[in-house]
Parts: structure tokens; sequence; C-alpha cells
């Protein structure tokens, strides 16, 4: 190890922003994945995948992925949540690696719906 | 880089835990990723204490702020499975207050944690301890750079100063006066000590600071010394706190590594430098001048102040003493500003406290509250209260040579000057929890007992005195009081009060102060009626057998182990009370509730 100069020293901060984003809880957009029996039968894991690789070559550091289990609707498998700041979560069916990489950057990103693959806005209670 | 994970798995790994398994946990929820190729979407970190040891192993999981306890190896491969592969949180392995209560999925929703304020332990449960990068992700050496770059060691002084921060060993001296004192002291090599001692009995504040986050208490010091002017740096540790000092080795070795201690740091001609001195763990040894003493290689016992460490201290030179949690607040207030922390607490007392709460309470364990938050609260808001439907009798708060106070006046805030008028002390951060089991007399024996062990003798009241006191408070508990007991005790008290040298033997008396003040009572049913309220002083207590309620079951007679008991298949049975010795046997066996205790 050198000694850091400032400027160093704050790229280290920079850097590990994302993984302290993540040990607190926060971003600006929180990606549930649902990983049931029936999403990973039909994808679900290849959609992480996906989400995590095109996350991962970009950069970006303020989008949150979380899992949950079925969603209740097994024929739209795999289906993702998208919440975008504080506004109201959206529900995406039948994705593949392709349109999860759209839905990061045009919704997670940048606030813009997904239209053609969103299955519902709102949805019941998450914990 | 670690831009890959989805998911963060927050393994506490502070004694605590570690005492129940968590290093194997942690292991084998390591493993298991890897066997479900989760290893590069999964992180696992081992924390610093989490402070809820009473349900340890403890796990967060983030970002979604899920909480699990109390895990097992065997708990690892079905919450794998079920959490991290197909995202079902597994129900059993959380939190829920009592057995009928339904779990508690989010940490933030827990009782235990929901009114806590994290300053000190700002870090705790989120940061690796053994990864200085962790550490400067979470605005760590922040404070540092701030300083180094933009403040005059006046400027620093002026706003800890401000923050109004007063120490967090026990005394609560306004810190940014006594860095002036060394400040202004002449001399050109200085030190700066970080009191690690932490001698009260069932206290971890400190040591949970260290192993959580020694790179705060690192960052304190070399502020702290950068404000004073000293380049050297001292922290003694108890040698009985080997993770700690483990912990802080790395992080010293990190921290020299990265230029942040040695010289020259940043380019701006800061010199300073820390090594770490191990403790022998004699409670007396925490007292500034007998440290000193210690460090110095000699016997560990207090001397005569003035001089002050800030005139002379280690080896004849200015010194300047805080305590660990002072030290760890030191960045933070710095980072966020004097005024924001001062925003926390009272009139008199600002920021927040830890405290080790334990005793009869639901929730034990390490909290961090605001000043100002009151005795009520704690113990029932984030202690859950006192367990198996008993009834809330008196914190011990200030260690050792803290006080009672009853629970009437459970309203007291915890604030230096509320806590003084009842007689008690902050302290450095003990909360002793007591229930209507606890007898008063016994609880003032059993402190004043640590403090006499703990005398390093140089003063005749403190030594022979709290030895005098002993012997009656055994008495009374014995059943052998006399009435000029009362009085003999007060008068003792504020002898050994007005002659002793330091705080040890000034505050010795304090637990039986407090008791006598509000629980005076108990002291007298023992000393007059020759009975102890709360069941506890064996020599006061009678065995009996209710003949209305004794079936002639023969089960007392089978367990007592003197043979105390007679009576015949279906007979009432007697207690012989000349061969009974009170060993509450048969009171705990009786099935019909047969058996009288008074
Ligand atoms: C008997 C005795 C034991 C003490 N033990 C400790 C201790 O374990 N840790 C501590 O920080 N201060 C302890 N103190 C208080 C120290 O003398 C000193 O006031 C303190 O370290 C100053 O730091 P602060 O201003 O940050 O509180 C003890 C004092 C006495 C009289
Ligand atoms: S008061 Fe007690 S512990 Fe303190 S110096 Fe005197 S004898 Fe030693």
């Amino acid at each position: 190890m050198a000694k850091l100069t400032i400027a160093e020293l704050r790229k280290i901060r920079e850097q590990a922003k994302r993984s302290r984003n993540l040990r607190e809880g926060e971003g600006k957009a929180r990606i549930t994945v649902h990983m049931g029996t029936c999403g990973i039968a039909s994808g679900a894991r290849e959609v992480m995948d996906a989400l995590l690789t095109a996350m991962d070559e970009r950069g970006i550091r303020d989008v949150l992925v979380t899992t949950s289990g079925c969603a209740g609707l097994c024929s739209h498998e795999p289906m993702v949540t998208v919440e975008y700041a504080n506004t109201a979560p959206v529900k995406y069916a039948k994705l593949d690696g392709d349109k999860i990489v759209r839905i990061l950057l045009e919704h997670a990103m940048e606030g813009r719906i997904v239209k053609e693959y969103a299955l519902a806005v709102g949805s019941e209670k998450m914990s | 880089m670690d831009i890959n994970f989805r998911s963060h798995l927050l393994v506490c790994t502070g004694t605590g835990c570690v005492s129940n398994g968590a290093f194997e946990v942690k292991k084998a929820l390591e493993d298991e990723l890897k066997k479900h190729h989760l290893e590069h979407e999964i992180q696992v970190v081992g924390t610093g204490c989490n402070g809820f040891c009473e349900r340890g192993p403890v796990m967060l999981v983030q970002p979604e702020g899920v909480f699990y306890q109390q895990l097992s190896v065997e708990d690892v491969p079905r919450l794998v499975e079920e959490h991290f592969l197909k995202g079902r949180p597994v129900e059993e392995l959380m939190y829920s207050p009592t057995e009928r209560d339904a779990s508690i999925p989010l940490m933030r929703d827990i009782g235990f944690f929901k009114d806590q304020v994290l300053v000190a332990l700002r870090n705790r449960g989120s940061i690796d301890p053994e990864v200085i990068d962790d550490y400067i992700a979470h605005d760590g050496y922040i404070a540092l750079e701030k300083v180094l770059t933009s403040m005059s060691p006046e400027e620093v002084i002026a706003e800890i100063k401000e923050s109004g921060l007063r120490g967090r060993g026990g005394a609560g001296f306004p810190t940014g006066l006594k860095w002036g004192f060394c400040r202004r002291s002449p001399g050109t090599i200085k030190y700066v000590v970080c009191n690690g001692d932490e001698g009260d009995p069932g206290a971890f504040m400190d040591r949970s600071i260290l192993e959580a986050d020694p790179h705060s208490v690192l960052e304190g010091m070399t502020i702290g010394a950068y404000a004073i002017g000293a380049e050297h740096g001292i922290l003694y540790v108890r040698d009985e706190y080997p993770l700690a000092i483990h912990r802080l080795e790395v992080a010293i070795d990190q921290a020299r590594g990265y230029g942040l201690l040695g010289e020259d740091i940043f380019g701006s001609g800061c010199n300073f430098d820390v090594r770490v001195v191990r403790g022998g763990g004699a409670f007396v040894c925490g007292e500034e001048t007998a440290l000193m003493a210690s460090i110095e290689g000699k016997a560990g016992r207090p001397r005569f102040r003035p001089p002050f460490p800030a005139e002379k201290g280690i080896w004849g030179k200015p010194t300047n003493i805080n305590n660990v949690e002072t030290w760890a607040n030191v960045p933070v207030i710095i980072h966020r500003g004097a005024d924001w922390f001062a925003s926390l607490g009272t009139e008199t007392s600002k920021g927040t406290k830890i405290f080790s709460l334990v005793g009869k309470i639901t929730n034990s364990g390490l909290v961090e509250v605001p000043m100002g938050i009151s005795i009520k609260k704690i113990v029932f808001d984030i202690g859950g209260g006192v367990p198996d439907g008993k009834e809330f009798k008196a914190v011990q708060i200030g260690g050792p040579s803290g006080g009672c106070i009853p629970a009437h006046m459970k309203d007291t805030i915890i604030d230096y000057e509320s806590l003084a008028k009842t007689g008690a002390i902050m302290g450095s951060g003990g909360l002793v929890v007591m229930d209507e089991t606890t007898c008063m007399v016994d609880v003032a024996r059993y402190f004043l007992e640590f403090t006499q062990s703990e005398s390093c003798g140089k003063c005749t009241f403190c030594r022979i005195g709290t030895k005098r006191m002993m012997e009656i408070l055994t008495r009374i508990c014995e059943g052998k009081g006399v009435p000029e007991d009362i009085p003999l005790l007060e008068d003792l008290a504020e002898r050994i009060c007005d002659t002793s040298l330091c705080a040890l033997g000034q505050t010795a008396p304090n637990p039986v102060l407090t008791t006598l003040r509000f629980f005076r009572n108990e002291y007298e049913a023992h000393i007059h009626d020759k009975r102890c309220p709360a069941h506890v002083c064996r020599a006061l207590l009678t065995y009996s057998i209710d003949p209305e309620k004794c079936t002639g079951c023969t089960l007392c007679a089978r367990k007592c182990p003197v043979d105390a008991i007679a009576g015949d298949r279906k007979e009432v049975h007697v207690i012989d009370q000349e061969l009974c010795t009170r060993c509450g046997e048969c009171y705990m066996a009786c099935r019909f509730d047969a058996v009288i205790r008074e």
C-alpha cells in the first residue's frame, strides 16, 4: 500500500458507494426479481445474471437488487418489480436478458416506465 | 470490485455472537452460497457487535433490511435455498418479542433498534472492521481530511467545545476544554491516550466500539493529537479483550499503510502514530493517574492531582486522556458539525450515550440512546420490559460506583445532572435492571464487594472503611443486623467519600447510600423484622407447609437434601425448622403450592 493522497482517499470512497448504499438499504431505485420455483424454471436466473452484468459493466451504483418469492402469476414469469424513487411500484412480466437491461436503463435509472413490458402499476403491499 | 453483489449479509462477529458460533455460521453461509453459485451475487461480511447480543448469532440482510437471529449452522442450508435462491424470507428465524407474537421481518421495526440513535456506534453492523476501505466508504477519514486541510488546531478545539461533548469515561468533563489545557501546556513532546481499561463488571461498551469500528477511535485520536499538538498516541486496552486488540492492530497497520498514521499525514506536516499497551485489567487502572503509572511500567495506583495529566502526564509530559467512546464521537462531530451534535440531547448533556443493558430485562445488549431519553423508555421500549411477568423495581446505573434509581422515578432522564440528582452517576454506561426478586441490601453488598476488592489500598478509609461496610451489610443479610447499623453505614460512607484520594473510594459507598435513600424500608425489614422482602437472603427465609394444600404426595420429602421433611404418604408433611437449611428445593418441587416461603 502506498501513502494516499486526498484525491485517492476520495476515490476509494466513491468506488465503494454502491456497497455502502447496499448496506444501508439506500438507492434511487429497487428492482425485485421474483425467484420462486416457477420464476427460476422460466428463466429468472438468466434475468438476474443479465441485470447484474449490465450493472457491473456500466458501473451503476445506486440501484438495489433484491429477490422475492413467486408473485402469484406463474404463467407470466420471469417477473420483476421496479420501485423508482417514491413512485408506485411497477410489475414487468415475461422478461428475458435484453428486456431487463432496457428496464434497468430506462426505468430504474431514468424513471421512464417501459410500457411494452409492464404488467401493472401498483402492487399489493410488499414487505 | 464488489459492484456485482446484489446483496450483503452482515453477520455480527462481536464477542457475544462469536461465543454463540457466529464464525461457524459465517463459514457455513459462505460454503452454502458457493454450492448454489451465489458467491458472486451475495457477499458475506463479518461486522462488529450489532448490540442485540441476547439473540445472537444475528445477521442483517441488506438492502432488504431483514433481520435473522439465533442462527445455527443447521439453519443455513434452508436459509440460503429459501431466501437467497428463491427469495422467500424464512419467518421462523426472525425475531418475535415472545413466542406468541408474530415475527418481525425488518430490523428497523424491532423495538430494540427503533429508539436507538447511533453516533459513536454509527458503523456497527455495517462495516467489516478489518477492512479500512469499508470504513472510508462510510465517511471514514473525511473528518481528518477536513481538519488537516481547512482547520487550525484552535478551530478544532473550538468546534469540539461548541458541540458540548463531555467525557464518556465517567466524570463527564468537557472534552474541548480538556484539549485546550493540554494544547496550552508548555512542552514539545505530548501524548494522547485512549482509555480502554473498561473495568466495570458487565460493561462492554468500549470493547464493542474497538471491535466494531477501530478506525473511528484512531481517526478521533489523530484529530485530537493535531488539535493538541501531540505526536504520540497510546491505546490502553485491557488484556482480556483479545479480539478488540487484534482488530485495533489490524486497523493500525492499514492506517499506516495508507499514510493515515505516521509522518506528514496528507502532506500536511502533521505527524502522529500510536501503539497499543495491554493493561492488566485492574479496575483502578482505569483511573487516569493510575493508568499513566501503569503505562510507565509502575504499579497502577492513583496519585494526587494536581498536577493534572495536561500539565504532568506520562513521563512528566503533557498528556490528554479520553475514553474510547469519547474518541469515537470526535470524527462525526467534525464531519457533521458541532451544531448537529448539539441538537441531540439536553441543555447540559449533548449527543448520545452507550449503555450495556443487562439484568432482569427481556432484550439485553448494547444500546446507544440520545441523551435526554427516559429510563422508562430504555427499560420498556428498547429493553422490552422485565421478563416473566415480574414487576420492575429499579435500575442500577453507572457501574459499581453508581446508584440505584427506583421504579417510581422511571421518568428520570439520561443526562449527567439529572442522574447526579438521584445520587446515581452516568458512569461509563452500565445499566442493570432489577425486578421484585432483587434484594436491594444484597445488591448494595454485591457492588461494594467489587469496589472493596479493587481498592488499591493507598487510602485508609477506602481500604478499611469499605471492608467494615461490607461486614455490616453481610451481617444485615444474615439476620444479625442491629438498629445502629444504618447510622453506622451512613457515617462510614461519609468518611470514605471525604477522605479518599480517587473517585474509586469517593464513589464506592454510592450503591449503599442510594439504596438507603430509596429502599430504607428493606434495610429495616432485615434488621427489625428479620425478614427479606424479596426472599433472597437465605438466612432470613422460613419454609413451612400449608396443611390445607398438602396432599401428602411425598415429593418434597424426597427432594429435601437434609431429610428435614417428615410425613407419610397421603398425610400432611411438616418441615423441621432445626434441620432445614433453607435451600428452597421443596418450594420449587411442590406441585400444589403448599410450601410457604416467608
Ligand atoms: C476507579 C476508576 C476507574 C475508571 N475506569 C475508567 C475506565 O475504565 N475507562 C475510562 O475511560 N475511564 C475510567 N475512569 C475515568 C478516568 O479517570 C478519566 O476520567 C477518563 O478516562 C477521562 O476520559 P473522558 O474525559 O473521555 O471521560 C475511571 C476512574 C476511576 C476513578
Ligand atoms: S481511594 Fe481507594 S483506590 Fe483510590 S487511591 Fe485511595 S485507596 Fe486507592
